[in-house]
C-alpha cells in the first residue's frame, strides 16, 4: 500500500483504468504532454499514448460535446475542464445533451462520459479559479455528482465513475489535493456513488459536509470540549443524495450544521435542511443552520478565507444549535 | 518583401444537373444508375407526400409544432446515397426526414416525434442515427467525437451531420469544425444553407461571401454545391466520404438550398419574406427538375408519375396510422430512462406520482413519535 495525496490517488485511478480498459480516454487542456495543470494526468500520455492522453483545442464545450459523441459511439471518455470556473461554456452540453440523453431516446443513446473537474477556493488562485458550483448541477437531471475529499474515497469513486452507465461529475477539491497523504490500495477497488460516510459517530450535534470542508469541520471540532459529540458526515455523492445516512443521523443527534463552500442561496444546504425538516421534523431541538459561502462573487485570494466557511464560523455555528 | 500572400485558396461550387433536369456531361457520366436516380425520385415525392400530410396533421390538431422538409429533399438524399446504411453515422438537425429514412429509421417515428412522444428518438438498435435536435448547432460536437470514436476503434465508418446555416453562427459549430480539423476525424458537415434562420436571412447571419469558407478557417477542405441538385451532392459526399475513408479527414459542404415552406408550423414566413423570392425557388424545386432528366432519358411519363403519387400516399398514410395508433407511453417512463439505475428519491416520486414528502412514511418523519407523546 502506498502513501498517496489526491492528485497521486486520482492519477493512478486513471492509470490502473486505462490499463484495464482499452476504451477509457483522458481529454482536456494540457492533460497530456504537460500532465495537466495539477498533474493529475501526469504521465499517462508517455504511458498510454497520444490518442489515448489528448491535448484538445482550447474549448470546453468542445471538449465535452465531442466526449458526448466518443460515448455514444463506444468509448469512455474522461474529459477534464481545467478549473470549475470553465465549466460555463460546457454547461449546455453536460445539462442539455449528456443529462438528457438516455432520458429523450427512452434508453436508446446513452452517455457513460466522467468529467473531472478541480472546484473550489483556498488555493490563492486567479479570479473565477475557486467557484463551488455543485448544486447547479445536482438540480439538473441525468447527471451524477461527487465530490470526494480523500485519497482514498477519491481512487473509489473515480473508479465507480468511469464504470458508471451514465454521465458523473467529479470534483476534485483542489484545496486537498496536495495536503496530506493517506494510505490507498494498489487493488481494484470502488466507492458507492450516492454513499455518504460517517467520519466520527456522535450523539449531540450532526455536521454535514464535503469536499474540501471537510477538513475544515474536522479542525472545528478540534476546538470544540471533549464533552461535545459530534456526529461528521462526508456527503461524498452530491447527487443522488444519501438520503438515509443524514436522516438517520439527525434523528439521532436532534441538531444539525450543513457546511459547503457555495454560496447559500440555493445552495445544497437549502436542500438538505429541507429533506430534513420533511424526515426529521419531530426529532429537530433546533434550527438546522447553514455554514456556507456568502450570497457574493467568489473574493479574489486577498478576502477568500473571509468568504469561506472556515473552522472558527463552524464551530460557532456547532456551539449556537447546542445551545439552542 | 514585408507583405507576402500567406495564404490563397478559392471556393468551387459544383453543379451537375440544372434547373432544367440537363445533366452536365462530364461530371454526371456514369455518377449515378438509372435505377439509384429513379429511386431517388420516388423516394423524394414519398418525403415530399410525408411533409405535406405532417403539415396537415399539426393543422387539424393531429400533431404539434412539425419544421417542413419541403425543397431540401435533394440534399437529404444525395448526400445519404453517399453513405452506407447500418454503418455510416448520421447526426441530424431536423430538415433532412429524408436522409434518415433511407438509413433505417422508421417513417413513423419522426411523426411520432412530433406527436410530443419521446419513444419517436428511440433509435432502434442497429440504426447508426442520432435523435432530431432542436437546439441550434449543438449536435455537430457529437458527430465529431462519433466520427473520433470511429477513427479510435479503427472503424470502417464515416459520419455525416447536418445542420443549416444560421448554425454556422453558432460557437458549438466552431468548435465541432476546430476538433475535427486538427483530430482529423472522419466527418463530413453538410450545412443547408436555405438562405433563413426562421426570420433572418443569411445576409445578416454572416459577413462572408459562402459558408464554405468558414471551414478553410479550420484546414478542412470545403465546397459549395447545388443543395438541389441530386447529382451535385452525392458526388460531393461521395468524394467527402473517400477521403474520409482514407484517414484524410473531415469534408464540410455548403449546401445551397431552399426552405420552401414556413421554418415550422408555428412560423408565417409572409411576415419576412417576398413572394417574389419564393416563387423564384420554386423554379428550382429538385423534384421538377429530376423528373424532367428522368423524362429525358424516358424513363418516365404522368402514368407512372399518377402510379407514384397514388404509392405514397399509401404509404404515408400507413405511416400515419402507425404513428397515430401507438398507444400513449407509459408516465413511468419520464422517471425509468432518466438512469440507468432510479435512484432512491427518484423512485419514491415514480411510485407515489407525488414530490410531497407527509402521508409518505409517518415514521421517517418522526409522526409516529408524536402519536406516542
Amino acid at each position: 500500500m502506498a502513501e498517496l495525496n489526491l492528485v497521486q490517488s486520482i492519477n493512478l485511478a486513471l492509470a490502473q483504468e486505462m490499463e484495464r480498459d482499452d476504451r477509457v480516454m483522458v481529454l482536456g487542456e494540457d492533460v497530456g504532454l504537460n500532465g495537466g495543470v495539477f498533474r493529475v494526468t501526469d504521465g499517462l500520455q508517455k504511458r498510454f499514448g497520444e490518442d489515448r492522453v489528448v491535448d484538445t483545442p482550447l474549448a470546453e464545450s468542445g471538449i465535452l460535446g465531442t466526449s458526448i459523441g466518443l460515448a455514444i459511439n463506444g468509448m469512455l471518455p474522461v474529459p477534464e475542464i481545467q478549473f470549475e470556473g470553465f465549466l460555463g461554456p460546457a454547461y449546455d452540453q453536460i445539462v442539455h445533451h449528456a443529462g438528457r440523453m438516455r432520458n429523450r431516446t427512452r434508453g436508446a443513446v446513452t452517455v457513460p462520459l466522467t468529467v473531472r473537474v478541480p472546484v473550489g477556493g483556498g488555493i490563492h488562485a486567479p479570479e473565477l479559479h475557486s467557484d463551488s458550483p455543485e448544486a447547479i448541477y445536482s438540480h439538473h437531471v441525468g447527471i451524477k455528482v461527487v465530490m470526494p475529499s480523500t485519497p482514498y474515497d477519491a481512487k473509489g469513486l473515480l473508479l465507480a465513475a468511469i464504470r458508471d452507465p451514465d454521465p458523473v461529475i467529479f470534483f476534485e477539491p483542489k484545496r486537498v489535493y496536495r495536503s496530506y497523504k493517506e494510505h490507498v490500495p494498489e487493488d481494484d477497488y470502488t466507492v458507492e456513488i450516492g454513499e455518504a460516510k460517517v467520519l466520527s459517530e456522535g450523539e449531540d450535534v450532526t455536521v454535514i459536509t464535503w469536499g474540501a470542508t471537510v477538513f475544515q469541520a474536522l479542525a472545528a471540532l478540534d476546538e470544540l470540549p471533549e464533552d461535545v459529540s459530534v456526529e461528521l458526515i462526508d456527503m461524498r455523492t452530491i447527487y443522488p443524495m444519501d438520503e438515509d445516512t443524514i436522516v438517520e443521523s439527525v434523528q439521532k443527534t436532534g441538531r444539525c450544521v450543513i457546511v459547503h463552500e457555495a454560496a447559500r442561496t440555493a445552495g445544497m444546504g437549502a436542500e438538505i435542511a429541507t429533506i430534513l425538516q420533511e424526515k426529521c421534523f419531530l426529532h429537530l431541538e433546533a434550527p438546522v443552520q447553514r455554514v456556507t459561502g456568502f450570497d457574493t462573487v467568489m473574493p479574489y485570494y486577498k478576502l477568500e478565507n473571509h468568504y469561506l466557511p472556515e473552522a472558527p464560523r463552524i464551530k460557532e455555528a456547532i456551539e449556537q444549535v447546542l445551545a439552542y | 518583401m514585408p507583405r507576402t500572400v500567406a495564404y490563397k485558396t478559392q471556393i468551387q461550387h459544383l453543379s451537375v444537373l440544372d434547373e432544367n433536369g440537363k445533366l452536365d456531361s462530364k461530371l454526371g457520366k456514369d455518377l449515378l444508375s438509372d435505377e439509384q436516380v429513379q429511386q431517388s425520385y420516388e423516394h423524394m415525392t414519398v418525403c415530399r407526400q410525408y411533409d405535406e400530410v405532417a403539415f396537415k396533421l399539426q393543422r387539424s390538431g393531429r400533431m404539434g409544432t412539425f419544421p417542413q422538409n419541403k425543397g431540401q429533399e435533394a440534399a437529404a438524399i444525395g448526400s445519404a446515397l453517399a453513405a452506407r446504411k447500418g454503418q455510416d453515422w448520421l447526426v441530424p438537425a431536423y430538415r433532412e426526414n429524408a436522409a434518415l429514412f433511407m438509413h433505417g429509421l422508421p417513417m413513423h417515428s419522426v411523426l411520432t416525434y412530433w406527436m410530443g412522444d419521446e419513444r419517436g428518438s428511440q433509435i432502434p438498435e442497429g440504426v447508426k442515427i442520432t435523435p432530431l435536435s432542436v437546439p441550434i448547432g449543438t449536435h455537430m460536437l457529437h458527430a465529431t467525437g462519433i466520427a473520433w470514436a470511429a477513427k479510435m476503434r479503427k472503424e470502417d465508418s464515416v459520419t455525416l451531420t447536418y445542420f443549416g446555416d444560421g448554425a454556422t453562427s453558432e460557437g458549438d459549430f466552431h468548435e465541432a469544425a476546430n476538433f475535427a480539423g486538427v483530430l482529423q476525424v472522419p466527418c463530413i458537415f453538410i450545412c443547408q444553407n436555405n438562405s433563413w434562420a426562421i426570420s433572418v436571412p443569411r445576409e445578416k447571419q454572416t459577413a462572408s461571401e459562402t459558408f464554405a469558407q468558414k471551414a478553410l478557417a479550420y484546414g478542412i477542405p470545403t465546397i459549395q454545391v447545388d443543395g438541389n441538385d441530386l447529382f451535385a451532392m452525392y458526388l460531393a459526399t461521395k468524394e467527402a466520404h473517400d477521403r474520409a475513408r482514407k484517414g484524410e479527414g473531415p469534408t464540410f459542404i455548403e449546401a445551397v438550398t431552399y426552405r420552401l415552406a414556413d421554418h415550422t408550423t408555428a412560423d408565417d414566413a409572409s411576415r419576412y419574406r417576398d413572394t417574389s423570392e419564393l416563387d423564384a425557388w420554386k423554379a428550382k424545386d429538385p423534384l421538377i427538375r429530376l423528373r424532367k432528366y428522368l423524362e429525358n432519358k424516358g424513363l418516365w411519363d404522368d402514368e407512372k408519375q399518377e402510379a407514384l403519387e397514388a404509392k405514397a400516399k399509401a404509404i404515408v398514410q400507413e405511416v400515419v396510422k402507425t404513428a397515430e395508433e401507438m398507444p400513449k407511453p407509459d408516465v413511468t417512463d419520464i422517471f425509468d430512462y432518466t438512469f440507468a439505475e432510479i435512484p432512491e428519491s427518484l423512485r419514491v416520486q415514480r411510485d407515489t406520482m407525488r414530490t410531497t414528502s407527509l402521508g409518505q412514511n409517518p415514521d421517517q418523519a418522526g409522526l409516529g413519535a408524536r402519536a406516542a407523546r
